[in-house]
């Protein structure tokens, strides 16, 4: 069953038909073609498609596309819009906390939206932050360094 | 001339930095192909063990949606890497639970998932074996009958009957004689589990079969051009007929090495011709149906003198290869060249086999067989120290190989320092002090293990590449070899760079996706060889462009061409001082005097490697001129907490320190050397469980639990040692793999010195450590 929607994606708004049963995640992607939000496991269990619905971090794979109806949906295509990089992002180049980039839409994503919530956070709290955003290649070291880094711009 | 590189031995940038923060990077499942897109699903068998009597897809085919089904009857021809020992859909036998024995093409995802339940298949079940050492004695269930008649390459040893798929042999010296010299011997057994690479991107793979023969694969691979030749092979497709198109890989490890769902979807495609078929594995089938790492059963037995003199190893390891083993025999074959972990002994029987066993396909993994074996042999080297009385660091020391040692296979080892390794090492975590416990309840220990690999491959796997200069003095450098999170093309851009005498920002990699109609051959993107080898064919190719531009220069200038140079972009002459600027005249070329003609033209550079020095080993002794190009040797210390009320480990920090050679991107090889550290920590809490069906239960991220950023050490300190292999650009050599390969054994090693207690197989799970504890009587 088709269901119309109407939501605001990165600042544009949107009014779509969309199935009872399709997520936000899938919408996005294949429905809008805004790919940079990745499909890791579909189970809430990796943190690969965190988006910003109404500025708080959640798994785009664990909303259903009709609760979007509304409501404000912010993904990765949005953190450059305006041409330059975000500190986020700067900082994830400058400490090399990227290796395959799989992880790291998602990743920023959960640091925007906690940075949002707590601009000055401690290494601990950062940790303890992006613990559902799952990373195998490395070790979330300079994750964490670059989310402290860019926190101080941010703030 | 180390000393007078501009770019390589820098920490530039990684190239791939900015399209991968802004969510630009295309992977596979980016991918658009259209409304027309079908969709495949695979049926997974729910047997171990079982021969397939018939299959009946009527009822599937039935379904509205559904366009067509395929199974084994579609794929007989054999397929594999070093042994063809399976074909692309099982033909009359499934050999683990979720194996692919049909897959559905349907308009859409979920009809696809539907129309599997309508596939009605007879099994007719047959006793099933899930260990190897259980697996590889007489009267076993035999999973592959027809051993004896399967292709194999000419290093690997079958022997037919059995399920032993590999049988590596090491002789030399003489063992017997050397147990009564001996002050103290250990003999154990340590094993460990099958795990999974778990990349974060799962497997996802589209094909498109044309009307007119061409045949294109999209599919998230480490292995664009190994699988074009097995699947070109197997269903007899002319080789420039099939394409590989392979984007950014979101994660390999060696899961996306050689072939896994990519065969399969390419037939599915053949039955849609003019179509594009997708499959994208959900986490569940990563779990069931993707490749993992082998099991392993090892028998040890190691002796030394009263002065602490490495005698005499025995040893004997069974790894548990799965259903099938076409490219896991390869990892018991380097278990084997390299059995004796990178110690020095001149006693040694070794005997490594690769054995079938109904679960999944045990095949390339980080590491390559060596996590598997230093897991025992580095706990093993603790306890001998131990019952000498002899301290762990001194005792590695001591017997480690050193360069120019006759190593195990009888070569010579090449330039390494891995006892500046080990120095640095135990530096680092403040070898012989004890820490305290950060809280009550909580016991702290130190644990080192050191470590050797070599590449692991076939003799003789080329690589090559291609420069192509633009007006501008921009260079598009070609190359094969995959971007896998490693870094590889930010590497070679270094490599082409320093070499052209180029600045690095002038450097364009064009290589996404890796694509086999254009880009240059390359054999896989695995055992760490891109830096090497990649590396030496751009460097091969940027010398064969500077000579080119200089010639062009020296017949313009009329000048010897041994008085020109490239740097930062100018030819410069040593002798005459003057200047020519690269731009346009790598392109236009240059006149003559008066216009009377001109010189040059476009500037494109090509250059290829491929090693041509390694030798077959004696199939009896294992001995041989040259086993592998080279090893790569490393230490790693860990310090840990255990809790005594859960049995829970905390890694508190890991020193790792490697020697690559030479760095051509220092900070790149420390984010391996931590990622690697925190991957091989993760390692040692991972395990497949089975149920008594040979099931594996635990197939969620949520069951088999990866680590995270709050498990992760809160210290990781890398450390680089840098001693040039002769046949590696600038002296470079590999670590990708190796900076995960000993982390379990020092953890290992560790919870020995904070408790007195050993675990023998992995994982070192918080029941396990325990119930050790309350053996040990250290909790009641």
């Amino acid at each position: 069953m088709l269901h119309e929607i109407t939501f605001t994606v990165n600042d544009e708004p949107v009014t779509l038909a969309v199935k009872s049963h399709h997520t936000l995640l899938r919408v996005l992607r294949e429905q809008l073609g805004l790919t940079g939000t990745k499909i890791g496991c579909e189970n809430g269990e990796c943190g690969a498609c965190t988006i910003l619905m109404d500025g708080e971090p959640v798994n785009g794979c664990m909303v259903l596309a009709v609760e979007a109806d509304g409501h404000k949906i912010e993904t990765v295509e949005n953190l450059n819009k305006s041409g330059e990089l975000h500190p986020l992002q700067k900082a994830f180049v400058e400490k090399n906390a990227i290796q395959c980039g799989f992880c790291t839409p998602g990743m920023l994503m959960m640091a925007k939206g906690y940075l949002a919530r707590n601009p000055h956070p401690t290494e601990d709290e950062v940790r303890q932050a992006i613990v559902g955003n799952l990373c195998r290649c490395t070790g979330y070291i300079r994750i964490v360094d670059a989310i402290l880094d860019a926190a101080k711009e941010v703030a | 001339m180390a000393n007078d590189c501009t770019t390589v031995g820098k920490s530039v940038p990684r190239i791939d930095a900015a399209e991968k923060v802004t969510g630009a990077v295309q992977y596979v499942d980016d991918l658009q192909f259209g409304p027309s897109l079908l969709w495949g699903k695979l049926l997974h068998s729910p047997h171990a063990h079982a021969l397939i009597k018939s299959i009946n897809a009527s009822r599937a085919l039935a379904l509205p949606g559904v366009k067509a089904v395929v199974s084994g009857k579609d794929t007989p021809k054999p397929i594999g890497l070093y042994l063809k020992d399976r074909t692309i859909f099982p033909v009359d036998r499934v050999r683990f639970v979720g194996e692919p024995v049909a897959g559905v093409v349907a308009t859409s995802e979920e009809i696809a998932e539907q129309a599997l339940s309508l596939i009605e298949v007879k099994y007719e079940l047959l006793p099933a074996v899930y260990d190897p050492y259980e697996a590889a004695q007489p009267g076993a269930p035999l999973l592959h009958p027809d051993l004896g008649k399967y292709e194999v390459v000419n290093f690997i040893f079958p022997e037919p009957g059995t399920n032993i798929s590999e049988h590596f042999k090491l002789r030399k010296g003489n063992v017997e004689a050397a147990w009564p010299q001996c002050s103290a011997i250990i003999e154990d057994i340590y094993s460990l589990p099958q795990i999974q690479h778990v990349p974060i991107e799962p497997h996802v793979a589209v094909a498109r079969w044309d009307k007119d023969g061409q045949v294109t694969l999209w599919a998230a691979s480490q292995s664009p051009f190994a699988q074009r030749d097995l699947i070109a092979q197997s269903l007899d497709i002319p080789h420039g007929n099939l394409r590989v198109i392979a984007p950014y890989v979101g994660g390999g490890f060696g899961g996306k090495a050689g072939i896994s769902i990519e065969a399969n979807v390419v037939v599915m495609a053949r039955a849609v011709k003019g179509t594009p078929v997708k499959v994208r594995m959900t986490r569940e089938e990563e779990f069931l149906n993707t490749n993992v790492r082998q099991s392993l059963f090892g028998r040890y037995k190691i002796g030394v003198d009263k002065e602490g003199n490495l005698l005499a190893m025995e040893v004997a390891y069974y790894f548990g290869g799965g259903g099938y083993n076409e490219y896991g025999t390869n990892i018991a074959r380097a278990a084997g060249y390299s059995c004796t972990g990178p110690y020095d002994c001149s006693n040694v029987k070794g005997d490594s086999h690769c054995v079938y066993t109904n679960t999944q396909i045990g095949s390339a993994m980080r590491g390559f067989g060596m996590p598997e074996i230093h897991w025992g042999l580095e706990q093993i080297m603790d306890r001998l120290a131990d019952q000498i009385g002899m301290d762990r660091v001194e005792f590695r020391k001591r017997n480690c190989v050193r360069t120019g040692d006759t190593i195990v296979t009888g070569m010579k080892m090449p330039n390494i320092d891995l006892v500046k390794c080990i120095d640095l090492v135990a530096r680092g975590i403040g070898w012989g002090k004890k820490e305290a416990a950060t809280g009550l309840n909580k016991c702290r220990g130190k644990g080192i293990a050191i470590m050797w690999k070599a590449p692991a491959m076939p003799p003789n796997p080329g690589s090559s590449a291609i420069i192509r200069f633009n007006e501008d003095a921009t260079a598009n450098v070609f190359v094969g070899g995959q971007e896998i999170g490693q870094g590889s093309f930010t590497v070679m851009a270094q490599i082409a760079a320093e070499t052209l005498g180029i600045p690095y920002e002038s450097i364009r990699m064009t290589v996404n996706p890796v694509d086999t109609r254009y880009s240059p051959y390359e054999w896989q993107t695995v055992a760490s060889r891109l830096t090497w080898s990649m590396g030496n064919a751009v460097k091969a190719a940027a010398e064969d462009a500077r000579f080119k531009i200089l010639d062009t220069v020296a017949k313009y200038w009329k000048e010897d061409i041994k008085d020109l140079d490239i740097k930062d972009g100018v030819v410069v002459s040593y002798k005459s001082e003057r200047e020519q600027p690269l731009k346009k005249m790598v392109v236009y070329g240059l006149p003559n005097e008066n216009f009377e003609g001109w010189q040059g033209g476009p500037i494109v550079g090509s250059g290829k490697f491929m090693p041509t020095y390694v030798t077959n080993l004696d199939a009896e002794t294992g001995q041989g001129t040259r086993a592998v190009v080279h090893y790569t040797v490393g230490a790693q210390a860990v310090d840990l907490e255990v809790d005594t009320e859960t049995g829970v480990i905390e890694v508190l920090k890991i020193v790792s320190a490697y020697d690559v050679g030479k760095a051509i991107n220092p900070d790149l090889v420390l984010t391996q050397i931590e990622g690697g550290a925190v991957h091989g920590m993760s390692s040692a809490f991972e395990g497949y469980i089975y149920n008594d069906k040979g099931l594996m239960i635990n197939h969620s991220l949520v069951d088999y639990k990866i680590a995270t950023s709050m498990d992760a050490p809160r210290k990781i300190q890398g450390e680089i040692v840098e001693s040039a292999v002769e046949d590696g650009p600038f002296g470079a050599r590999g670590v990708g793999e190796h900076v995960m390969v000993q982390t379990a054994p020092a953890m290992a090693n560790a919870l020995a010195d904070a408790l007195g207690i050993r675990i023998n197989r992995l994982p070192l799970s918080a029941e396990k450590v325990y119930l050790a504890m309350l053996e040990k009587g250290i909790v009641k």
